[in-house]
């Protein structure tokens, strides 16, 4: 086994390249600027391009463009970024133009502290577009995850034409730790799909799905034909509509085209456990404290599972309900004052959750999970 | 010539509206420099000018207020054949004026025509960056407090090679379009007109006090000619092709057996310039060249040079979940900047744990086994303190080696640097740390 020494940041931007990323725009933003300065190193000589926006709103702006151009797009950046990039995130769920956006979470609220790590965007990154529509967000654990779950964001993306969310934390992006390079899963490269029927006798319809599918499929502006694409609410050909019956009929399918496929997508690991009496529901850095706590816990011979989530969005219903079966209280910990344990609260109203949180710009520890799996 | 314009959608303004004799002529610009409707991508912003892209058969991105220059840049870098041109309102112009300035400083070659009609018409007649003082309009007094924007000058200062003011009623206003579409670079094209649903039905305006007002504005011949320079999409491109794309990270193969099993922390505590987070990498790296997994966690504030520098490294023969440390095996106290954040610890620590410190720094009390090094007496400066000190660890095997160390240094170091990081690890192994 070779090792190499790598932090989340270099690893998201090697998943990125690795997945066939060719445009990235940023605004440097502790702790997200070292994905913009790895992609620099990365893309310029790859023939992709790498630029630094005037500000957030732009960076973001030239990743839509370049993605309706017809490559694959990333930007990165942290919570203060991420409220910029809140309009043209909209437009990126409604035109459904996909992007991978890494959001390095830092202690909030507003400029907060930038080298401290939290995980307090996870309810902004699902609900921070108007319209309320859903979006994917992803949430790595560790260095492994933050290249492999880029690899899957760029591939999402692309297959459901969607803006899709790496959820990170100062805490995996600036964190440097050993990792198997030559055991990482590299997943078969997707790219965003053509029309089935082509011709000049026939116009392309951008917001037209083919088929079973709910997705429409994609022309770059540049082809061929002429393609269209508008913020504004708009019928199959990409022109305004006001019929109320288009109007809703496209709403439901942006809804459904994502809720209904998340078990497609419902990344997870787990620690699971004979007759579990405990579920501990954990994600993002916070996950490895809760892995060391359940696996003391479980060697101390107490019947205790963990699910970490790596699917945060839209919620892998199936799944929770599942790993919970049987149990009779869950512990959600996550490094909030309680966000994510709403939506556990919502799948699991009959039993007794807890929420183990903090924001401090501390990690959780593993002694404060037990603690909590003790109290009971 | 085939017109771009699409039949199935003619232009729908209000009567006497300056943008429809620009529609009517942006199509017949487009056509006389025979491009075609896949050729163009018209990107347009919010409000009425937002409403071009329709009325053309071209590509088209209609995106958000203000930034429809960020979408035609991307564009552009992506497919620089295209002919990207952008239509914008004077509200776009201030909304989103950073990207007006900016796309001036990158000269990439876009059109931007301003539909300049010194107010939001779309949303009732309210004030934007170029309404004149004098002007009745829909936010009261507002307007009188604020000076207009000449954008030809700003775009002019911002590096912009070519803008031009023309009148929407000018037969030149089809080739000045031309001009500013053939341009090798940024070109804007001011263009005023009458909005006659808003504006012009409480202020006196025609064709002709829109050309004396012009008039009065500085001619801007010599500023736009100094700017001349080369096309940003080419430029970046010929420094793109002289890069050379970096080799993915160094694998390191585990050669030597560790000093110590199971997880070990250390606590590296300092101040900026110390190189305590190098210090960490090196025993990361040394780590790998055991076959152990490790993890760095480092803290240190926004300010680089001044304050204190934390770095926290767990070293493991199983991976490692938490990258916390609890309880450390060794705390390496090198400046009080670092002893100070991390003073809480101190108290917790048994005998069990080593805690090498320098001479000049007081440490809180604590049951942990002192070792201390007078750097100031051996010489070594601040900025070694760090590397001097990982020597001490390896020399008396605590979590690395000798050899663990040379291989790690040769990791992170290269041509003089390594020479001397090798050469001060030799002078630092002469004077081990005395129990303090």
């Amino acid at each position: 086994m070779a090792l190499t020494l790598i932090d989340g940041n270099e690893a998201i931007a090697w998943g990125a390249l690795a997945a066939g990323c060719r445009f990235f725009a940023g605004y440097p933003i502790t702790p997200a600027t070292t994905i913009y300065n790895a992609m620099l190193r990365l893309l310029p000589p790859s023939g992709g391009v790498c630029l630094q926006g005037e500000d957030e709103i732009a960076s973001i702006g030239f990743c839509l463009g370049a993605s309706m151009a017809g490559f694959k797009v990333m930007t990165a950046t942290s919570g203060p970024g991420i409220s910029l990039y809140s309009e043209q995130i909209s437009f990126a769920i409604g035109s459904e133009i996909p992007i991978v956006i890494v959001d390095v979470q830092r202690l909030g609220p507003s400029t907060g502290s930038a080298t401290k790590g939290a995980d307090g965007d996870i309810q902004f990154l699902r609900w921070g577009n108007s319209g309320g529509l859903p979006v994917i967000v992803l949430a790595p654990v560790d260095a492994r995850d933050c290249f492999e779950l880029t690899m899957a964001a760029f591939n999402l993306a692309e297959a459901y034409r969607c803006p899709v969310f790496l959820a990170s934390n100062k805490e995996l992006s600036m964190t440097r730790e050993t990792l198997d390079w030559a055991a990482l899963v590299r997943p078969r490269v997707l790219d965003r799909r053509p029309p089935a029927t082509t011709g000049p006798d026939r116009p392309y319809l951008p917001f037209e799905p083919e088929g079973d599918s709910l997705v429409p499929p994609f022309l770059p502006i540049g082809a061929g034909r002429p393609v269209r694409q508008t913020s504004s609410t708009h019928g199959a050909d990409g022109f305004i509509t006001t019929d109320p019956k288009r109007i809703a009929a496209n709403q439901e399918r942006l809804r459904r085209k994502l809720e209904s496929a998340v078990a497609e997508f419902s990344y997870y690991s787990e620690l699971p456990a004979v007759a579990a009496d405990t579920l501990v529901i954990s994600y993002g850095v916070s996950a490895r404290a809760a892995r060391a706590a359940v696996l003391q816990e479980q060697r101390a011979g107490r019947a205790v599972a963990l699910l970490v989530l790596k699917t945060l969005w839209p919620v892998p219903e199936q799944l929770i309900r599942e790993r919970a079966r049987g149990c009779r209280r869950v512990l959600v910990v996550e490094m909030n004052l309680g966000q994510y344990v709403r939506e556990i609260q919502r799948l699991l109203p009959d039993r007794e959750i807890t929420l183990i949180g903090r924001m401090d710009g501390e990690l959780i520890r593993p002694a404060q999970i037990r603690e909590g799996i003790a109290h009971d | 010539m085939t017109s771009l314009l699409n039949p199935n959608r003619p232009p729908a303004f209000c009567p006497g509206c300056a943008h429809e004799r620009v529609v009517a002529t942006l199509d017949r610009a487009l056509t006389e420099l025979g491009l075609t409707a896949t050729e163009v991508v018209l990107v347009s912003d919010i409000g009425c000018s937002g409403l071009f892209d329709t009325f053309f058969q071209t590509h088209a991105l209609h995106g958000l207020h203000g930034r429809a220059l960020t979408y035609a840049t991307g564009l552009k870098l992506a497919r620089p054949e295209l002919t990207v041109i952008v239509t914008m309102g004077d509200g776009g112009l201030g909304i989103g004026g950073a990207h007006v300035l900016s796309t001036c400083r990158r000269n990439i070659d876009l059109t931007l025509l301003v539909l300049n009609n010194f107010n939001y018409g779309m949303t009732g007649g309210q004030c934007s960056a170029t309404t004149p003082r004098e002007a009745q309009v829909e936010s009261g007094f507002l307007n009188r407090l604020e000076a207009p924007l000449d954008i030809c000058r700003v775009a002019a200062a911002a590096g912009a090679g070519f803008a031009a003011r023309v009148s929407g009623y000018d037969p030149l206003l089809s080739e000045r379009m031309q001009q500013a579409i053939r341009h090798d670079g940024f070109a804007l094209v001011d263009i005023w007109g009458i909005c006659p649903g808003r504006y012009g039905k409480r202020n006196p305006i025609s064709p002709g006090s829109i050309n004396a007002a012009m008039d009065r504005l500085p001619d801007l011949t010599d500023t736009l000619a100094a700017n001349a320079r080369d096309e940003y999409g080419r430029a970046y491109r010929e420094e793109a092709a002289k890069l050379v794309a970096p080799a993915p990270p160094a694998l390191i193969e585990a050669r030597f057996p560790p000093p110590q099993g199971g997880r070990r922390e250390i606590l590296l505590l300092g101040s900026a310039g110390q190189r305590i987070i190098t210090a960490g990498e090196i025993l990361c790296l040394a780590a790998a060249t055991a076959g152990l997994h490790a993890t760095q966690k480092n803290d240190y504030p926004i300010t680089v040079m001044r304050g204190h520098s934390v770095s926290e490294v767990v070293c493991s023969d199983r991976p490692i979940d938490y990258t916390g440390i609890e309880r450390p095996n060794l705390v390496v106290a090198l400046a009080q900047e670092g002893v100070a954040r991390k003073a809480g610890i101190f108290r917790e620590l048994g005998p069990d744990t080593v805690i090498l410190k320098a001479r000049d720094v007081s440490l809180p009390d604590t049951s942990g086994t002192i070792l201390e090094l007078d750097f100031k007496a051996l010489g070594i400066r601040s900025q070694d303190r760090a590397l001097a000190a990982l020597g001490e660890l390896a020399d008396r095997r605590l979590v690395l080696t000798r050899d663990m160390l040379g291989a790690a240094l040769q990791l992170r170091f290269s041509g003089r640097l390594l020479d001397a990081a090798l050469k001060q690890l030799e002078a630092g192994g002469n004077s081990p740390a005395v129990v303090g």
